[in-house]
């Protein structure tokens, strides 16, 4: 579908949306309101949009356009619509992490990374679906509605982060904020054909995340390129006193380090992540991996012996820590509140009306495995094998400098077709070890299956590493990534 | 693990604060079951000379200065309470209502 705005440019990079706003080329104004019309034409069949910030939206290009005329110095991603998850807290914008028990919840305040984003210029234009408190692999956990995914409707757009990665596919935002405790960033990045980036835990604010998991939650970008990626991970990333596990380190220009050179790069290769995935998965690894060689890198293959045990240790400490965080949600301060005779009987009710069925699920779960007299056995010893997984990784990075893998499995499927909790978590099975190890990991377009459903490739690499992800995510995007081609079934050309 | 027991349910439901309807309770009864026998396998792995994880990236907690700082004003920070009487949040109360008929023990 072309755009019904005056413009075409939906689907303009980010860097260059915001140098031709700083050249006049186009007013921001003109980008958000081309945006807002797209968003209107398009969106009710996708589905990603959970509330559109027309009003806040025009005030902020208004303002980028005042800045402009006055001659004042732009920020980096000045003009550039930027769609938001909606476990991100936003002032005066409503946040409902996907479920019933924030509706019509009004945050007082930004996360970090929205003032981040914010000071750089962009253009908030709403907040998009995900899984209920990012609990889930295709976004339908949302309470709200289903978000198809843009390269098929019939199929679901990945999750948590499956509003993100949708809206960016479809033309429907420049680039959005995604977070990422098991994959919610990489997966939907892979069934929608664009660019996740989860950075090294600490390496970006929590600050005004809806926490779920806070050892393992990460926010990071969803783009169209690596290179709008590298821009708007160089925005958020940085220090942040507000939270505890910020980590104090310099953030490199990661745009500077796509040099689009990988000559002598060791890419490791490890046994377990390609024993079970679909024929045309491996076989778009093996080309990438090929290509990466073709332009000088080294495979070397090695071993990963305990990834096998992170899916068990996951759906342990995840929910713990789960049962712990969502404990706030109790229907005193905020939210949801039914009528009740004692306080007993608010918060259960409270509780029981305003979560979901995942979500209660893995409240069970998590108070389960922290029930005294159950500690030591579940989450103790979840912790103790993530520091066999991260041991499995230091050994790894002794031989190699960045790891290959598939993203997911299996390319997208379609709703429903999980018939349970146990089969939909098999579809992180690639990606949660990189939250348990807290490393960086990055997801990039690299083929489509013969169905034109888009692949996924995973990198990993060494805590705060993400430049040597981007830059060799940049020589996978250049040699067997999607080029020019848009999604099919919703957003893409006429 | 073992699977769970419908008392079992009912028990973490309670610790949980989470009212699960007698549906709803079956059906978890099931499924909890199901992950946790399908996650058994870490149970036999041998972790007896390996630390638990505190920090996945090596990192020291620190202390903030206790220093006065701007902050969300009370008319601010309350205004998304379901209820509530002037800066004080109102729930129900936590225990019964005292017996106003003079016949309860008195001290």
């Amino acid at each position: 579908m072309s755009s019904p705005g005056a413009l075409s440019s939906e689907f303009w990079s980010v860097a260059d949306t915001a140098r031709r706003v700083a050249a006049g080329e186009v007013t921001a104004t003109q980008i958000t309101e081309a945006m807002l019309a797209r968003i209107e034409a398009v969106d009710d069949a996708l589905g990603a949009y959970l509330a559109v910030d027309a009003a806040g939206a025009r005030a902020a290009a208004a303002e980028v356009d005042r800045q402009r005329a006055a001659n004042a110095a732009l920020g980096p991603l000045a003009g550039v619509p930027i769609a938001l998850k909606d476990v991100l807290v936003t002032r005066g914008l409503a946040t409902t992490a996907g479920s019933k028990i924030l509706e019509g919840w009004i945050p007082p305040y930004d996360a970090h990374v929205v003032e981040k984003l914010r000071a750089a210029g962009a253009i908030i234009v709403g907040k998009v679906n995900c899984d209920e408190f990012a609990m889930g692999s295709s976004t339908e956990n949302s309470a709200y509605q289903p978000t198809r995914n843009p390269w098929d409707p019939s199929c679901v757009p990945g999750g948590s982060s499956g509003g993100s990665a949708a809206a960016v596919a479809a033309g429907l935002c420049a680039a959005s904020l995604g977070t990422d405790t098991g994959g919610s960033i990489r997966q939907p990045a892979a069934f929608c054909g664009v660019v996740g980036v989860k950075p090294t835990y600490g390496r970006v604010s929590r600050w005004g995340v809806v926490a779920f998991a806070s050892s393992l939650d990460q926010v990071g970008p969803l783009t169209r390129s690596v290179a709008d990626a590298a821009l708007i991970l160089e925005t958020i990333a940085g220090f942040d006193p507000r939270d505890s596990t910020s980590l104090d380190q310099p953030v490199p220009r990661f745009t500077d380090a796509l040099t689009g050179e990988v000559r002598g790069l060791r890419i490791g290769l490890a046994q377990e992540y390609f024993e079970a995935m679909d024929d045309a998965i491996r076989a778009a690894i093996t080309r990438t991996a090929n290509a990466l060689v073709e332009r000088g890198a080294a495979l070397v293959d090695l071993s990963l012996p305990h990834t096998k045990l992170a899916l068990p240790a996951y759906y342990l400490v995840a929910p713990a820590e789960a049962s712990s965080n969502l404990a706030r949600f109790d229907g005193v301060r905020y939210g949801h509140r039914p009528p009740a005779t004692d306080l007993l009987e608010m918060y259960g009710r409270t509780r029981g009306q305003g979560f979901g069925p995942e979500v209660k699920r893995r409240i069970m779960l998590g108070t389960y495995a922290l029930r005294s007299g159950y500690y030591d056995a579940f989450y103790k010893k979840a912790q103790q094998v993530r520091t066999l997984i991260k041991r499995d990784f230091d050994r790894a990075f002794h031989h190699c400098d960045v790891l290959l893998t598939p993203t997911t499995p299996t390319p997208a499927f379609r709703f429903g077709a999980k018939a349970t909790p146990v089969d939909m978590y098999q579809a992180d099975v690639f990606t949660l070890s990189c939250n348990l190890a807290g490393l960086p990991g990055i997801s990039v377009p690299c083929g489509l299956t013969p169905e034109g459903l888009p692949i996924g490739a995973q990198l990993l690499g060494r805590p705060l590493d993400e430049a040597t992800l981007l830059r060799a995510g940049a020589v996978i995007e250049a040699a067997v990534g999607l080029g020019d081609r848009r999604p099919t079934g919703i957003g893409g050309p006429a | 693990m073992p699977a769970l027991t419908r008392k079992e349910v009912e028990e973490i439901a309670l610790l949980a604060r989470l009212h699960l309807e007698p549906e709803e309770l079956d059906r978890m009864e099931h499924e909890l079951g199901a992950i946790l026998e399908h996650f058994a396998a870490i149970g036999s792995v041998d972790t007896s000379d390996v630390p638990a994880m505190t920090h996945a990236v090596p990192m020291d907690l620190r202390l903030r200065s206790d220093v006065v700082a701007p902050s969300l004003s009370p008319a601010v920070a309350l205004a998304g309470t379901p209820r509530r009487d002037g800066d004080l949040i109102v729930v129900p109360s936590s225990i019964a209502p005292p017996d106003r008929t003079g016949s309860g023990s008195g001290s």
